[in-house]
């Protein structure tokens, strides 16, 4: 198969339409950073496109915090919303999947499948829970390389991801230069500031605080710590967001109208952060919430490296792209700057563009014209690399 | 090609290192790439120029000249480039001092606004010269910092700077006999190659 189309600017953009997930399950063991083995995970997965003859149209999409293997597409025709990347993912789309093969998982520990804190411990017969390993991103990028063998993929066209996604991505090109062509990293940073780690402290400190946490062990109980869960998620939210994407969707509108003088929910805003809480409570783990926040406050690939980035990077041969966006105050243009500034210093093929967004750090995520245009630009700059 | 462009290539080493600054759409870049072999990254802050670059699979980092090159070392570069823009940034003799900061040796054009049209317009007209090559209005310009070739000399020997080689193009790259003559009143894109 042949995945060489012309190269019309004009394509229409499309859906990859109704997706089935599908399982890989690892039987070799996995050494963990932290010391602890895992001796064998199941990983969910999806895939979208084709895997050309050469194979190399294969594209790794990497999740943020609370992403999942889910990235576009839909699972059935009842489905009212698109895979979580839908914006960026699809035929004609910024990564076309008339061009690539792209291949998106379930990191390990995650909640939607893969092997995480709600699968069977087989040591105990029952769920992890708070024994299940912490994992770090370096973790993530060997069960992924785990997976890109079992796919028979020799290299990535690209390994792309945004926050916590573009995270991997630098990881997977300092790990395994020799396999990684380009690196997409969008709206992330070289690691978390003391502000960011302190968010994810106040996030956890919610869950572990609440009664229904059970110390970790929840799920036997029946239980699970909704409103910890909640509060984090709220916490979240607000960081995802900008002050001027709030006021813009919420201002000080009140609900009904006028002022109650209780401490019920009253503006809108609060409605909206307490219904995204209640929500992801019931769809999400507290203790992969846990893992996610841990793996995001050690991600430092300079730390062995004298923490210089540059040398950390130094050994990787991807070409990068490096995206952020104005109002995002999560993971500010300073700190993807920091990363091209390394990248730069280490002599890489670099570009980085700063889009102007309103909507901050979630900008990603969405469909911006400039985002897409560049995007999609690079995108389709590698499949042509990848055809000759 | 765009005339300084063409005249530039000649002083440009096979397999050097090159910081284009206001790269534009990259077409410099690209070319100095397939012909000469060399590596380099433009600086640019025009979104679709930007969008040009990534199309060329030219480096290009979204980067105001005017907030400085701090980001690049010492003697990184073999050569710094900067075409058109000296005239369009607020310090020009700053950014000239890091130019040669960054870079080994460095070429600068700008357009000479002592060409004979610039000075017959003023003359004549008595109002500020408006052309093809400078097509704006002295209130919404980009080109804050005008100069002649003269002007640009004496700020050289000011910060003792050398000058490796240096010509001047019309906008059809012909470099004349009066051109070569009387290159302040005949040149109309002045082309500069300095070392420290």
């Amino acid at each position: 198969m042949n995945t060489a189309l012309p190269n019309n600017a004009t394509q229409q953009e499309g859906t990859v339409g109704i997706v089935q997930p599908q399982i890989f399950r690892c039987d070799h063991p996995i050494t963990l950073q932290c010391g602890k083995t895992l001796p064998h995970y199941e990983l969910v997965f999806e895939t979208y496109g084709k895997l050309n003859a050469a194979k190399s149209n294969a594209v790794l999409i990497c999740h943020a915090l609370s992403g999942h293997h889910h990235a576009a597409g839909f699972h059935g025709s009842d489905d009212k919303k698109p895979g979580w990347w839908d914006a960026c993912i699809g035929p004609g789309k910024a990564i076309d999947t008339n061009r690539f093969f792209v291949v998106s998982l379930n990191n390990l520990g995650g909640c939607h499948g893969s092997t995480g804190p709600k699968s069977h411990n087989p040591d105990t017969g029952k769920p992890y829970g708070p024994d299940f390993p912490i994992v770090t991103v370096r973790d993530w990028i060997n069960s992924q390389h785990a997976l890109m063998q079992h796919l028979s993929i020799p290299h990535w066209a690209a390994v792309v991801g945004g926050s916590l996604g573009g995270m991997q991505a630098m990881q997977w090109a300092i790990d395994f230069p020799d396999q990684v062509r380009n690196a997409v990293i969008i709206a992330a940073a070289p690691k978390l500031s003391a502000q960011n780690i302190a968010f994810n402290e106040v996030a956890r400190k919610a869950i572990l605080s609440d009664p229904d946490f059970c110390e970790g062990h929840y799920y036997e109980h029946d239980k699970y710590p909704r409103i910890g869960l909640s509060l984090a998620r709220m916490l979240g939210h607000i960081t995802y967001l900008s002050d001027a994407a709030m006021r813009e969707k919420f201002g000080r509108e009140l609900r009904d109208g006028a002022k109650s003088f209780d401490f019920e929910v009253e503006f809108q805003v609060e409605s909206y952060l307490n219904y995204q809480g209640e929500v992801f409570s019931k769809n999400f783990d507290a203790n992969t919430y846990l893992l996610m926040t841990r793996a995001l406050d050690y991600f430092d690939p300079a730390e062995e490296h004298d923490h210089d980035l540059s040398k950390a990077l130094a050994r990787a041969k991807a070409r990068f792209l490096v995206m952020s966006f104005t109002t995002d105050w999560r993971f500010s243009p300073e700190r993807s700057q920091e990363i091209v500034e390394a990248l730069l210093a280490a002599r890489k093929h670099v570009s980085y563009a700063d889009i102007e967004c309103p909507q901050g750090h979630d900008s990603f995520l969405l469909n911006v014209p400039r985002y897409t245009n560049l995007f999609k630009a690079y995108m389709n700059s590698i499949a042509l690399d990848g055809e000759h | 090609m765009r005339q300084d462009l063409a005249a530039i290539q000649q002083w440009v080493q096979p397999d050097c290192s090159i910081l284009d600054l206001g790269c534009g759409d990259g077409a410099l870049l690209a070319h100095l790439r397939d012909k000469k072999n060399v590596f380099g990254y433009g600086l640019e802050i025009d979104q679709d120029k930007i969008l040009e670059c990534i199309k060329k699979n030219v480096n290009v980092i979204e980067q105001d000249l005017d907030c400085g090159l701090a980001n690049f070392e010492n003697n990184s570069f073999d050569m710094v480039i900067m075409t058109q823009a000296l005239q369009a940034v607020h310090y020009p003799d700053k950014v000239i001092d890091d130019m040669l900061r960054v870079g080994k040796e460095c070429i600068i054009t700008f357009p000479n606004f002592g060409y004979w049209r610039c000075r017959l317009y003023l003359m004549t007209k008595g109002r500020m010269p408006v052309s093809k090559q400078l097509p704006y209005t002295w209130y919404n310009t980009p080109n804050i910092h005008l100069c002649t070739f003269k002007d640009f000399e004496a700020l050289c020997y000011r910060k003792h700077l050398k000058i490796l080689n240096r010509t001047v193009v019309d906008m059809n790259y012909r470099d004349g006999f009066m051109m070569r003559l009387f290159p302040n009143l005949f040149g109309e894109v002045a082309v500069y190659h300095v070392t420290k």
